[in-house]
């Protein structure tokens, strides 16, 4: 379609343009096989599973206002947790824009109430002197060892005991009692330790960063400052245990009952700000900092949306879904073959090719970005055939308005396409844009349908431009259509042309 | 149906026209009265909303014997008290909806129910919604429609005429509007879905819009050059023009919704896809109406209220003389107004 001065056949090479889709829908085929997609993905609500919806809010009895770190944070603590459930392809992820964001968890399988209980609790910051540490996994317990000082026996072999490298371990359940001390793991479940009572708590916290240290250049460090109520505390705390022997001059940032770093004590700090340093990268003094940020506004969980699908009904609403899908589908077709006759082949080909290609982007989606096909999904992709027939019918209804003006069938399926493209371009545009908002602004499950209705009008617009269109141009070069044949869709009559056409 | 497609010959040429435009005082009488009836029926009845806008729970047993009563008895065993909606859906599933409960209360039911119906506790299908679900949901879906409603509008302004994006977007409106009514009327549930149904709708009531538009567009493009049509009386045409494909667009995007609609209701009996497709069969009725009653006539309205374009009506009424009472009455309800035609047509920015 470069210039309309040319002579009109030679402006669109049909065959070239089909050969382009052809050997896009197999490199696309190829890429399935490449990435070993077997199989579309499916939501919990088509194969059973638990999904709960989050609301971060800040805890009872806490101040301030819910900030982008927080989140984050909380999403890596609420994954913890579930990850600690040992169930294959859980997951936990963040829903929505800013600080409105939800925390989504999907847990397949029948795990339900334990899921529930698990995420709903809130997360806190604490600071624990270190008693002991030890390595991540479980040790033979030595009865004549002397328990380290204020530690009871008790307590002793169950630290000897206790495996850091079992997930169930690292769940972090959040029910570290402040004034109690604990056995805990690291969040890798590298180091154990055994701490004593929270001395400092994280909503004490006023403030922290990361920086860069400007005089030796590469070192990145962590700096904090306290409330006034935290200056004294960790004052306290500070003085105490600088001049105690390793490991008990350590002090562990504790979250979520998990200790997720456990810096020396180098001297007394009286002035309420401190600094962590050690060889931290520029993202581990990052996270770090965000860690003990999230401290300072610890956030509790409201549960938005509890979905229990059992396996039966997963199945069943897939059958459905699929049942609807090709009645929808017999429905247009027949519909189209009825009124434009043999040229709505193209139509029903249009959508054969539209539904292979959605087909391979959710095969391939599923591997790229974790796509799971859910239920609105479905309906998404149903409701989408009637977007993508809704192109085909501008288009044809353009190429018949062309030829009642007078032009031949050659003439008008490239004049009728100049035209029509623009509407087709401008209304899909449209469907795009609400797709996209609808994406941001849908809460749950629905999201899947906004994502398919988007991801079809995509494809819809590739179709008509790679597909039915040069099919068009193939068709209208063929003595069937070209003559107006009766079941062709652009006999005269049918046109409601008074005399006989070709002008 | 070639005698349907020989009639779209006939609207193309404009050997048969129909009325749209000089009748809009109709069309609009008739949408008036169906809003009016909408604001009716939200205020007396209100919209009858789902669990999810009021927080609560959900189980659903699927057994052989479905029973109402042995359901409710169950619960009310479980030491859960206040309204209880029991439910048969479909075959073999019973449904139980309560208020707002704790944790526990929520494991208490789903044991009772198991335990009373002799199934596996897993199998119970449950939906726990918390009480300031309602309200998140709400809040997102009215910043998605006045997101979707000003970036649709900068849209249209650019990619047809701003006249054009306003028309379209009271159209919308209107449309929403009359949906919203109809479900307050009808008393159907409002989930989620619906909300994300009735958002769907905004784009599809636009496609139709669009398409019909950019016909007006392209009859109008110098139509002050010349003196045969007033500007109601080409996006008359342009509808005419258009009504074929509007039919054809609109049936073939109603058929999947309502395949949609038949098996949701039918074999699932409640839920997503019939939620869903409930509101968008309704809708897309509505949004059929508007893009073709609706969105021109106003579009025809305010543009008419252009000087060029009523200097533009007096030439075409000067031009065909007193006996001007065929199809063109369209613009007859515009004042022959006595002030002196602009011979400064106003040229529109676009091409």
């Amino acid at each position: 379609m470069s210039t309309i001065n040319k002579p009109i056949k030679t402006t669109s090479r049909p065959v070239r343009t089909l050969a382009i889709l052809a050997l896009g829908l197999v490199a696309m085929t190829g890429l399935v096989f490449i990435q070993g997609a077997t199989s579309v993905k499916l939501g919990l609500d088509l194969r059973g599973g638990t999904s709960v919806t989050l609301q971060p809010r800040i805890a009872p009895g806490e101040e301030g206002t819910i900030t982008n770190e927080a989140i984050d944070q909380a999403v890596a603590i609420i994954r913890q947790r579930v990850n600690s459930l040992g169930v294959a392809e859980s997951e936990v992820a963040a829903q929505g824009t800013g600080t409105s964001r939800q925390i989504v968890i999907s847990v397949p399988g029948d795990t339900g109430r334990r899921v529930v209980d698990l995420v709903g609790q809130t997360a806190e910051l604490r600071f624990r002197q270190v008693l002991a540490t030890g390595a991540g996994a479980s040790s033979v317990v030595d009865p004549t060892a002397t328990p380290v000082a204020g530690v009871t026996p008790e307590l002793n072999a169950q630290f000897a005991a206790f495996d850091c490298t079992l997930p169930e371990n690292r769940q972090g359940t959040g029910t570290d009692l402040p004034s109690q001390t604990i056995v805990a793991c690291d969040r890798a479940g590298l180091t154990k330790y055994i701490l004593g009572p929270a001395e400092v708590l994280g909503r004490q916290i006023s403030e922290a960063s990361a920086g860069l240290d400007t005089q030796s250049g590469s070192a990145w460090f962590v700096s904090l400052t306290f409330n006034s109520e935290g200056t004294s505390a960790f004052a306290a705390v500070t003085s105490r245990v600088t001049s105690l022997p390793e490991p008990n001059n350590q002090l562990a940032i504790v979250l979520d009952g998990l200790v997720v770093s456990a810096p020396r004590i180098n001297e007394a700090i009286p002035s309420g700000t401190a600094q962590i340093t050690g060889s931290f990268t520029q993202l581990e003094a990052k996270d770090l900092a965000n860690v003990l940020k999230y401290g300072a506004l610890p956030l509790a969980f409201d549960r938005g949306e509890v979905q229990q699908v059992s396996p039966t009904l997963g199945a069943d609403q897939l059958d459905a879904g699929l049942i609807a899908g090709a009645l929808g589908l017999a429905l247009v077709v027949i519909f189209t073959l009825a009124y434009y006759r043999v040229l709505g082949f193209v139509t029903v080909g249009s959508l054969a090719i539209a539904g292979l290609m959605l087909y391979l982007l959710f095969l391939l989606l599923g591997e790229w970005i974790g796509f799971t096909l859910t239920l609105a999904g479905i309906a998404g992709a149903i409701v989408a055939i009637g977007v993508t027939a809704d192109s085909f019918i501008v288009y044809f209804e353009r190429v018949r308005d062309e030829m009642r003006e007078g032009r031949s069938l050659r003439t008008a399926v490239e004049t009728g396409w100049i035209r029509a493209r623009r509407t087709i371009l401008i209304a899909d545009f449209v469907s795009l844009i609400a797709a996209v908002l609808l994406y941001f602004f849908a809460v749950g499950g629905v999201r899947g349908f906004a994502f398919t209705l988007g991801l079809t009008t995509v494809i819809d617009l590739i179709i008509i431009f790679v597909f039915t269109k040069p099919a068009l141009v193939l068709v209208s070069r063929l003595k069937f259509f070209n003559s107006g044949h009766r079941l062709s869709g652009f006999s005269s009559k049918s046109l409601g042309m008074p005399t006989t056409k070709e002008a | 149906m070639s005698k349907f497609s020989g009639l779209g010959g006939r609207l193309y040429r404009g050997e048969t026209s129909v009325e749209f435009i000089g009748k809009r005082r109709r069309w609009y009488a008739l949408s008036i009265m169906f809003i009016l009836i909408s604001i009716g029926s939200l205020a007396v009845q209100g919209l009858h909303l789902g669990i999810e806008f009021k927080g609560g729970s959900s189980f659903t047993v699927t057994t052989n014997s479905p029973s109402v009563e042995q359901a409710r008895s169950a619960v009310q065993a479980a030491g859960v008290d206040g309204e209880l909606i029991v439910q048969i859906i479909g075959q073999d599933k019973v449904r139980v909806q309560t208020g707002s409960l704790e944790s526990a209360a929520n494991n208490a039911v789903q044991d009772a129910l198991a335990a009373s119906f002799s199934v596996d506790v897993a199998t119970i299908d449950t939906q726990i919604i918390g009480p300031s679900w309602g309200e998140e949901i709400t809040r997102k879906a009215l910043y998605g429609l006045i997101g979707f409603l000003i970036v649709i509008m900068i849209y249209l302004a650019m990619a047809l005429e701003p006249k054009m994006a306003v028309a379209a977007i009271i159209a919308v409106l209107h449309d929403v509007f009359i949906t919203v009514g109809i479900y307050a009327l009808v008393g159907f549930d409002v989930t989620p879905a619906t909300v994300i149904g009735f958002l769907t709708i905004l784009g599809y009531s636009l496609y139709d819009t669009v398409v019909v538009f950019d016909k007006v567009r392209e009859n109008t493009r110098s139509i002050t050059a010349s003196s045969t049509k007033t500007y109601s009386q080409a996006v008359n045409l342009a509808v005419n023009q258009t009504i074929v494909r509007s039919a054809n667009t609109s049936i073939v995007a109603i058929l999947p919704v309502a395949a949609i609609l038949f098996v949701g209701a039918g074999l699932l009996g409640a839920g997503t896809l019939k939620d869903l497709s409930l509101a968008l069969f309704i809708g897309l009725i509505v949004g059929t109406y508007s893009s073709i009653f609706i969105a021109p006539p106003i579009l025809a309205s305010l543009r008419e209220r252009e000087p060029a374009m009523q200097a533009l009506a007096k030439r075409v009424s000067a031009r065909s003389g007193a006996t001007t009472t065929s199809s063109a009455t369209g613009s007859v309800s515009l004042p022959n107004s006595v002030r002196g035609p602009r011979n400064q047509p106003k040229r529109k920015g676009r091409k």
